[in-house]
């Protein structure tokens, strides 16, 4: 072939690269594994990850949940995972499809009326909603709760940096576990949004009706944030509690761990304000013939067209994530969700009973309605006890909520789901109890 | 044949102007919606707004393409077009009746004076487009 | 030749909640195992949800099997052949790369898990960190940002956050130097990204050979004002940037910094660094050049090098080595910030790893090799058809016009969706803009000969078609199941979800 383009050699190809900067000599990078070897070096690898095989407590923003078989071997058809983003509708049907489904399935379980394609992950979404509020609102103050995922308002804080948005940071209420709006009374007619998570960082349930109402007084947007998005299998959606925008870690829905990625941004808000929405959408189209077909639709928004005035830069999102959150919902569907939250909910409630119940260990905020995280406090150090646990009874206990807030010492962070047998539970109890006594 | 109406003022921009008394009607040419294809969304400015000779006051858009408007005249809104708002369509089959965008208690009369007639924007069209 | 593609009968499917029916289930859990709490215990009445999860559907696993596959089959991919479409490198995805990702120690490894429950993790992306260095030139590298444009919004931050550090920041936040240059030829990421910054975009102009004008360059260098040049190379008309030590050294003397797109990497890797050639920090894209899959739309990953200088600027935290340890560090004061919540997507990671040790050193040089000689054979084969705009040999993509064929009326997209017909996906059109009617060809490394020659060939045909039965490519496809799509109608009354109420054909 190199013959039939009139060259003698390979190197010939680069003849435009300054000579100079041309590579002589191979990069020092590895010399090539063959099959057997590769897999070998990544088992080796993967087995010095010891907090992935043993029973597992911890949510802050990830969650264990079980993964219907039917989701990974759907996903792993070539015509999916190996398709391109859909610009050409007539032969990406079934990834639009599948998107459009996607969308439904987000509308519905927020309660709001339109939702994107995907956006990188549940941070990134609060940080373009913010981007969105001020578009919306031609405001440049946001107010955002205390209890918000500190991992999410730091990518929020750097996100805005300088777009000329100021964060303001809402103060946290350490006897409810909840938002404190009052506190700063920073709500007025200069505030583009509020952004609440719920349920919050700390597990407890916020009052989202109310907030709605106060950041409506002002004329501002509530913005809600669900990291377990479990949650809304049966707790309140919230767009009937009034949110404008709804952000969401779909990574619930069938997605690995993955040591933090790929995961899945949910963005959803009302009608009035689609045309300000960042990301991708599908709609539906007809041909000709009149035939019902999907396309990606209102991409003047988007950055290939609009450019430095798009409502977004985001090109790539999630798209395979999507999908797998697509399956996983319609495979578990109406029932199997609500059942999902509802064990996870019970498992939480039989495990913060019993932790309550050994001696020198007190839930911080047990008056305040939780799903399936809840703090602990400790008669000891965090972080010690975590780390026993994890040698002398193979349990990821939790997290240390010094991690983020250094002068809580003895708090843990526990996160109950549906994938914890009651054995495992009762074993993370009587952990704590030896280990304490 | 772009149709380009005599009583009207152009901009360079392809926008157009009727001045009747203190008020301008704004809208885009028929050269303008031709070039964009099928209109599907109009972005218009508030009652109230104030807007400079030159200076955005929307976008249009088509499947493919945003583009801004440029006001031709400087004044107060007084009215938007909201039909547009459901019928975008308007703009590419009736650009200078039933798609008008605005219209704005003109600041200064006198600038339609800067702005081309239809015999110099007919020259103009036919010169860009070669 | 046997042709590459016929019709072939598929399924139909209607939209999952089209198909739900009340009682059907899909899954089964394992019972309840814990003594029940009472419901208005659990979670109070108001905090619930009333509306029973209505309109998600009930559906059985066969069912929802069925609805997928169908579906699917509705769909081109790699698997199918190739993508000529540049700027993407669709190149094979690796089952080895999938199989690997899907380790259990992997899988399912929480992101807060302590450090020394995480240590393999840790381990593979500092080594990917350390062979993405290598392969750029670059000293440091964050694997957080989650996509190329995300890659892209980090070292444009990182630009501003050097320059606010080294000038100080002007009134009003507003930066010092507040111009960022943007060739005409650029993706529209780049400004996009630009732009969240606070940076004002200025656009720099092309040569008519398909090269960066020096001269416009300087002269918006002279102003003084200049934060940096955000470029690709080979750009994204498909040539070497051959001036680039030049280019680089303007933007320096004029107290800027050089961002590199690096969504061209396939034409580099293993035979030249964007280090080497002057260049600041490059975002890579894990599933262009690493073979990581495009899955539909993402997962992506973009990560972000930058040379010693900027190191201090990179997201936290920061994956080091300490003794024969792996760490998290987030001792860096001067950061800014976090891009994303966790590390980045540590799946990708995997499979680029995967990929870059399957390869081996000459493998990589070797695939590089082949992506440029494909594309060569390509611009070759249809010169004689197409108009190319540029007579410099094309690095792994090449583009042409369809002024030729706009003489009967048939235009670009019309091409593109003829080459459906042909057993095809589309090449890139209508990019770069500075390209009237562009088609942009990339076909990767991951393309036989048999596989150009029949592209070739298709093109040769549509080329033939444009002029004697023009109609058979201004109405095509004619093969699919569905035709051309009436995107405006679907732009000004969008339906962007299902509702109960609504009947199965559209408006």
């Amino acid at each position: 072939m190199l013959r039939s383009v009139g060259l003698n050699a390979p190197e010939e190809l680069f003849d435009t690269i300054p000579a100079d900067i041309l590579l002589r000599d191979l990069l020092n990078t590895p010399p090539a594994l063959s099959e057997p070897e590769l897999i070998a070096r990544f088992e080796s690898l993967a087995a010095k990850n010891s907090a992935a095989h043993r029973p597992n407590f911890l949510g802050a923003g990830a969650y264990s949940h079980y993964q219907p078989t039917i989701v990974d071997s759907l996903i792993s058809r070539s015509e999916f995972f190996t398709a391109y983003t859909p610009y050409q509708p007539e032969i990406s049907q079934g990834t639009l499809q599948a998107i459009f489904e996607f969308q439904t399935l987000v509308c519905q379980l927020t309660g709001m009326d339109v939702a994107n394609a995907s956006m990188y992950d549940g941070s990134t979404s609060v940080a373009e909603a913010v981007l969105m509020a001020e578009r919306v609102t031609r405001r440049r103050k946001v107010v955002v709760s205390g209890a918000l995922h500190p991992e999410y308002l730091h990518v929020a804080e750097t996100y805005v940096a300088h777009a000329g948005i100021v964060l303001v940071r809402a103060g946290f209420d350490e006897r409810s576990g909840t938002t404190n709006f009052d506190e700063l009374g920073d709500l007025d007619d200069a505030t583009a949004a509020i952004i609440v998570q719920s349920p919050n960082f700390f597990g407890c349930v916020e009052d989202l009706q109310t907030l709605a109402e106060r950041a409506h007084k002002v004329g501002a947007l509530l913005v809600v944030c669900v990291t377990e998005s479990i949650s809304l299998g049966l707790l309140r959606e919230p767009g009937a509690a009034g949110a404008d925008i709804v952000v969401a870690e779909g990574q619930s829905f069938g997605v690995p761990l993955s040591y933090g990625g790929p995961y899945l941004g949910l963005f959803a808000t009302r009608e009035k304000y689609a045309r300000q929405l960042p990301g991708r959408l599908v709609g539906v189209a007809a041909d000709k013939e009149g035939r019902r077909g999907f396309v990606l639709t209102l991409a003047t928004r988007e950055q290939h067209i609009r450019r430095e005035k798009a409502t977004s830069n985001i090109c790539t999102n999630e798209g395979l994530i999507a999908l797998m959150a697509t399956i996983y919902l319609e495979t578990l569907g109406r029932r199997g969700l609500q059942e999902v939250a509802m064990q996870c909910a019970q498992k939480a409630a039989y495990a913060a009973r019993r932790i309550a119940g050994i001696e020198g260990f007190s839930l911080p905020y047990a008056a305040t309605p939780r799903f399936n995280e809840f703090v602990v406090r400790a008669p000891v150090a965090a972080d010690e006890l975590l780390r026993r646990l994890s040698s002398e009874h193979n349990i990821t206990g939790g997290l240390a909520l010094s991690r983020y807030f250094p002068e809580r010492t003895n708090d843990i962070l526990v996160c109950v789901t549906e994938t914890n047998p009651r054995s495992e539970i009762d074993a993370l109890v009587e952990g704590l109890a030896e280990l304490t006594k | 044949m772009a149709n380009i109406p005599d009583d009207l003022h152009y901009s360079k921009d392809h926008e157009w102007v009727r001045v009747e008394g203190d008020i301008g009607t704004v809208g885009i040419t028929d050269h303008a919606q031709n070039q964009l294809g099928d209109i599907v969304y109009v972005e218009l400015p508030r009652v109230g707004d104030s807007l400079e000779a030159g200076g955005v006051f929307g976008q249009v858009e088509s499947v493919k393409a945003a583009n801004d408007l440029y006001s031709p005249v400087s004044g107060e809104v007084t009215e938007a077009n909201e039909t547009l708002n459901d019928d975008p369509e308007q703009v590419n089959k009736d650009p200078y009746g039933a798609a008008w965008m605005l219209r704005l208690r003109l600041k200064d009369a006198g600038e339609v004076d800067k702005l081309m007639n239809a015999a110099e924007y007919e020259d103009y069209t036919k010169k860009i487009t070669e | 030749m046997t042709t590459k593609a016929t019709p072939h009968i598929t399924q139909n499917e209607a939209l999952i909640f089209e198909r739900s029916q009340t009682g059907r289930k899909g899954y089964l859990l394992p019972a309840l195992d814990v003594d029940e709490t009472p419901i208005d215990e659990l979670l109070p009445a108001e905090f619930r949800r009333t509306d029973d999860l209505e309109g998600v559907p009930e559906v059985s696993e066969v069912d929802v099997v069925r609805h997928f596959t169908r579906i699917s089959t509705w769909n081109y991919n790699i698997d199918l052949g190739m993508y000529p479409l540049g700027s993407c490198t669709m190149k094979y995805n690796s089952r080895l790369n999938e199989r690997v990702a899907r380790i259990k120690g992997f899988a399912n490894l929480h992101p807060l898990a302590s450090e020394e429950d995480s240590q393999g993790a840790l381990q593979l992306l500092y080594e990917l960190q350390q062979h993405l260095s290598e392969i750029t030139g670059l000293a440091a590298v964050s694997l957080q940002p989650a996509a190329g444009a995300h890659g892209e919004m980090t070292g444009v931050m990182i630009i501003r956050a050097f320059l606010d550090a080294r000038d100080g920041v002007g009134e009003g936040d507003q930066p010092r130097r507040h111009v960022m240059l943007i060739p005409d030829s650029a993706h529209g990421t780049n400004p996009a990204s630009a732009h969240l910054s606070g940076f004002t975009v200025k656009t720099v102009r092309s040569t008519p050979e398909g090269q960066t004008d020096l001269d416009a360059l300087r002269e918006l260098c002279a102003a003084g004002d200049v934060a940096g040049l955000m470029l690709t190379n080979p750009n994204t008309v498909g040539l070497f940037e051959r001036n680039i030590r030049e280019i680089c050294q303007i933007v320096h003397d004029a107290g800027g910094l050089v961002y590199m797109d690096g969504a061209n990497m396939n034409a580099l890797v293993g035979w030249a660094r964007p280090g080497d050639m002057g260049v600041d920090v490059i975002h890579l894209n894990l599933h262009k050049t690493f073979s990581t899959p495009h899955g539909g739309g993402g997962p992506g990953s973009g990560p972000c090098c930058c040379t010693k200088e900027l190191e201090p600027y990179l997201p936290v935290p920061r994956i080091v080595r300490a003794a024969e340890r792996y760490k998290l560090d987030f001792d860096y004061p001067q950061t800014i910030g976090r891009v994303k919540a966790f590390y980045g997507n540590f799946g990708m990671a995997v499979r680029a790893l995967s990929y870059i040790e399957t390869h081996g050193a000459d493998g990589l040089r070797e695939a590089t090799e082949a992506a440029v000689l494909n594309a060569r054979v390509i611009a070759h084969g249809l010169a004689s058809d197409y108009d190319k705009p540029f007579d410099a040999p094309p690095m792994h993509e090449v583009v042409f016009t369809d002024k030729r064929q706009a003489r009967k009326g048939v235009h670009t997209l019309d091409i593109a969706k003829r080459l459906i017909d042909y057993g095809f996906h589309p090449m890139t059109i209508y990019f770069p803009l500075i390209v009237q009617g562009a088609m942009l060809i990339e076909p990767t490394e991951s393309v036989g000969r048999q596989e150009i020659q029949h592209f070739i060939e298709a093109m040769r045909a549509i080329a033939r078609e444009a002029v004697e039965t023009p109609e058979l490519v201004t109405g095509a496809p004619h093969t699919t199941r569905i035709g051309r799509l009436d995107e405006a109608a679907a732009a000004r009354k969008p339906v962007l979800r299902w509702r109960p109420e609504e009947k199965a054909a559209v408006a």
